[in-house]
């Protein structure tokens, strides 16, 4: 855990008035706020340490106090028994900043009200924001959920574990690829009675090995042997829900598609409606032919030609 | 939409201390809607996340309507973008595997 230069976080110098250091932490929330960088963690973590900054520079107590004792935070409670219990003891010039140079590091964990350790240890957990006892909400937490094509294709249940708790959610069939969902309240604790956060759950579909999907619509490709590519006929697919008989219409190219209307995704909460579902033929050519396989495709060439 | 779905805008005002003002002309901004039923305002349970964004920029960082209509201009576009780039990734993803590039 290393010191932090409040002073540099803000981009003020140490002589700032209060309006400066308002001023500066207006401009930088304004730059870095969660709202105006949505899906931004480093804007989130940077807005986390704007906040600590200007929470304790503002306040003059905290600013008195990070002050006098820079550096030498750790000893900070030591430092303030020995000044109770004799006279003399560490005057406000003795363990100043001096004009030195620290930087600032804030990649230390940050506690659930999103201050650093070092904050937590010059001010103790109850010094955040107690003298002014305003409320703040709490932070926005975003998760991802990955979820395989089959399970997004059927509405059903999930239990998330956050924060210790177990949440059940019904995620709906159709559910795209990067769609979020907000859980008002599941997200960090408000302080001072301020409200919780939310949870933003970020949904990744994995792709799948026979099916692409493209907003509602599937897209598969189907293996036809040479004849019935030739003379028509009728396959079996596998579906997400389950086998269809589709017909080969004669002479069908390599490379041709077909559309099955309705067979495609379901449309997010939009029930027993669906995308189509492309299918593109692919012809396999046949091999390891025998000496009369050969000769009845030259008679074909011969008639062919 | 059915009233269950709706919040009454001045229950919104006193949970979140802000003026009635504040959301009456984010209404008419057209940033947010509000259902009049009976002279009372309510606002759409699927507005709040919005609103809520609103608020905070109004109130945490200070910003004045017009600032507050910049913004969710801005943002809108971002977030338009921001599909179009998914959707076109999506695309892309596709047509390598159809075709093995």
């Amino acid at each position: 855990m290393a010191f932090i230069d409040y002073y540099s976080v803000l981009g003020v110098s140490k002589t700032a008035t209060t309006e400066d250091i308002k001023k500066a932490y207006r401009k930088l929330a304004r730059q870095y706020h969660p709202d105006l960088n949505p899906n931004d963690k480093q804007a989130h973590s940077r807005f986390q340490q704007i906040n600590e900054a200007n929470e304790v520079l503002s306040d003059p107590e905290k600013r008195k106090k990070y002050d006098q004792y820079g550096k030498d935070w750790q000893h900070a409670e030591q430092f303030e028994k020995a000044g109770q219990s004799s006279t003399g003891g560490f005057g406000q010039g003795g363990q100043g900043f001096g004009g030195q140079a620290w930087s600032g590091d804030f990649s230390g964990a940050m506690n659930e009200e999103g201050f650093s350790e070092f904050f937590e240890s010059l001010f103790g957990r109850t010094g955040s924001r107690s003298k002014r006892n305003v409320k703040f909400r709490g932070e926005d937490y975003n998760a991802e959920l990955h979820l395989n094509l089959v399970d997004a294709f059927t509405t059903h249940q999930q239990t998330l574990t956050v924060n210790g708790k177990n949440i059940r959610i019904t995620i709906p069939a159709g559910v795209q690829n990067g769609q979020v969902i907000r859980l008002k309240g599941h997200g960090g604790p408000g302080v001072n009675g301020g409200q919780n956060g939310d949870l933003y759950i970020t949904f990744i579909i994995l792709d799948h090995a026979h099916f692409k999907r493209m907003g509602d619509d599937l897209y598969t490709t189907v293996e036809l042997d040479l004849y019935t590519a030739l003379l028509g006929g009728e396959v079996t697919l596998d579906t997400l829900s389950g086998k269809i008989k589709l017909k080969v219409q004669p002479e069908t190219q390599s490379g041709s598609k077909t559309r099955l209307k309705d067979k495609g995704f379901p449309m997010y909460k939009k029930e027993n409606e669906k995308g189509d579902l492309y299918v593109t033929f692919n012809v396999k050519i046949p091999t390891h032919l025998t000496e009369q396989q050969k000769e009845l495709f030259r008679e074909l060439q011969k008639l062919s030609s | 939409m059915e009233k269950g779905d709706l919040i009454r805008a001045e229950e919104f005002c006193n949970h979140y201390h802000v003026e009635y003002g504040f959301i009456s002309e984010l209404h008419s901004s057209g940033l947010i809607e509000i259902t009049t039923i009976e002279e009372t305002g309510y606002i759409p349970q699927s507005q709040l996340p919005e609103l809520e964004k609103l608020t905070r920029l109004r109130y945490d960082l200070d910003i004045n309507l017009e600032g507050i209509e910049a913004i969710a201009h801005l943002l809108n576009r971002n977030k338009s973008l921001q599909e179009t780039i998914h959707g076109l990734e999506e695309k892309l993803k596709l047509y390598e595997t159809l075709y093995g590039v």
